[in-house]
């Protein structure tokens, strides 16, 4: 059963979306998406001040098994990434929601966000995959 | 759904991601696939390898018919429970299936092959039996498999199962095998790790296993098996050697006897052939000099030696690194650097000697 927090937004991509009280929003990897990649190894993320487009790879999470892209979940700026996973990629498996953030990032236009996927819409779309 | 093994439940009650492999349902790993790794490096674990193929061969002439059969030469198994890798080839010398060979006694040999080419392999077995005459070739569906490896695995089978192994199982060289009561315990693995493989009847399996763990042997699934070996330089069927390559290109030519050369066995003429005219093709290991994940297929460019095709490539746990197989030209030598395009970009590779991992100590 996958763990998907109530209180944040979703791409279909399978990133979860975090607005902070700065306007920025932080981006990791939902649950569902690091299980199915299993055991994390490595981890390429785009650097503060990096323009990202909506949809666009702006990372890349490897594991034992497979290598995805990370995409913008909105357009904007990059503020921070999280340098703490380069030596501990592992830290995306065991809390992919905490401590397994990837970067930050200054949305262009905030209504872009109202486009996001909620809780149960991400919900649907993963038990829509599993058939 | 698949074929399941007689431990399926055991690995649903430990919370096993079960996945597709050859046509059976089987534990990819129990929670983390490099935490699983490490614990065999550095302690022990438990395999569920029952969906290899074990096969007895009898019959009066069964050690000739061996001869014929496989490229390693079964002459070499002069004492019983004697144990021999070998390939079981084409008559074009391709690779059907990598087994191993227990010399039982003499009208007995037992074999363990693949489980993803089990039909293939029984036909063949079969056809060549047949042709051969006065043989039973009797798959041994009503046994189990179980591999404890690691540093501590035997001390752990003692613990589990009972000190009346530790005299005859631990008097074992490596590559033997004998029988103890209902079990039979061989020290062969594919870890690179010392340790037992033990087959078993089926109905005591789902028992032993729960002993072994609470003697505190964790389950160790497919995903850090295939690490492990990777490491360990161990081929695997399918991805290092098949039908179209020879063990002359896959880095098995000590597994194939061409002495004595009265020896007849099937696919012999075209290793005969290759050795005399040159391999054309070398099995080589790869290390990533920089960060990313070396996977299957990728193809490596040999500065100015052609091109190659990297057969196992993944990421080693014990060297934190990602490390691979590779066929290449014949003339790529030891020490060379080649180049791989990984997701667009390429990267440096270095060409190793494997194994890369030998007993928990890296070798490169």
């Amino acid at each position: 059963m996958s763990n998907i927090p109530k209180d944040l937004k979703y791409t279909k991509s399978h990133e979860w979306v975090k607005p902070n009280a700065d306007g920025s929003v932080t981006v990791g990897i939902t649950h569902h998406a690091q299980d199915l990649m299993g055991d994390m190894v490595y981890v390429e993320l785009p650097q503060a001040g990096a323009k990202v487009a909506t949809g666009k790879e702006c990372g890349v999470v490897e594991s034992v098994k497979a290598a995805s892209d990370v995409y913008a979940p909105v357009s904007g700026e990059i503020v921070e990434a999280n340098a703490a996973l380069a030596d501990a990629p592992e830290t995306v498996n065991k809390d992919c929601y905490g401590a397994g953030w990837m970067f930050r990032l200054k949305p262009a236009n905030k209504a872009e966000l109202d486009g996001l996927l909620d809780a149960k819409a991400y919900e649907a779309l993963v038990a829509s995959e599993k058939h | 759904m698949g074929h399941r093994t007689p431990l399926y439940d055991n690995h649903l009650k430990m919370g096993a991601k079960i996945v597709d492999f050859g046509g059976w349902d089987m534990p990819l790993h129990y929670g983390s696939q490099i935490e699983e790794h490490h614990k065999v490096r550095k302690d022990c674990g438990m395999f569920d390898v029952s969906h290899m193929n074990v096969v007895d061969v009898k019959g009066a002439k069964v050690r000739d018919f061996f001869r014929l059969l496989l490229a390693n030469n079964v002459d070499k198994l002069k004492t019983k429970g004697k144990a021999l890798y070998s390939c079981m080839l084409t008559a074009k010398g391709g690779v059907i299936d990598d087994l191993i060979v227990y010399y039982m006694d003499d009208q007995w040999f037992r074999v363990v092959m693949n489980a993803a080419t089990r039909d293939k392999d029984m036909a063949w077995v079969n056809a060549a039996a047949k042709e051969f005459g006065g043989l039973t070739v009797t798959p041994r569906h009503d046994m189990a498999m179980i591999a404890v490896q690691g540093p501590n695995a035997k001390e752990k089978v003692y613990q589990a199962l009972g000190e009346a192994l530790r005299t005859p199982a631990g008097a074992l060289k490596p590559f033997h095998a004998a029988t103890v009561g209902e079990l039979f315990i061989a020290t062969t693995g594919y870890t690179g790790e010392d340790g037992f493989e033990i087959i078993l009847p089926a109905k005591a399996a789902p028992f032993t296993w729960q002993m072994l763990h609470e003697a505190g042997v964790p389950p160790i699934g497919l995903g850090a098996r295939d690490t492990l070996r990777l490491e360990a330089g161990m081929n695997l069927y399918g991805s290092d050697m098949d039908e179209t390559t020879t063990p002359l290109e896959s880095g098995l030519a000590w597994t194939v006897a061409l002495e004595p050369s009265e020896r007849k066995f099937i696919g012999r003429e075209m290793l005969d052939r290759q050795k005399a005219q040159g391999v054309p093709r070398q099995l080589v290991g790869l290390v990533l000099e920089g960060k990313g994940v070396l996977r299957n297929h990728q193809k490596v460019m040999c500065n100015g030696a052609g091109e190659g095709e990297i057969t196992s490539g993944s990421f080693s746990p014990t060297l934190n690194r990602a490390i691979a197989l590779a066929r290449v030209p014949a003339a790529v030598k030891i020490g060379d650097r080649g180049t791989v395009d990984l997701r667009g970009k390429p990267a440096t590779v270095r060409v190793v000697k494997y194994p890369f991992v030998r007993n928990g100590k890296s070798c490169i």
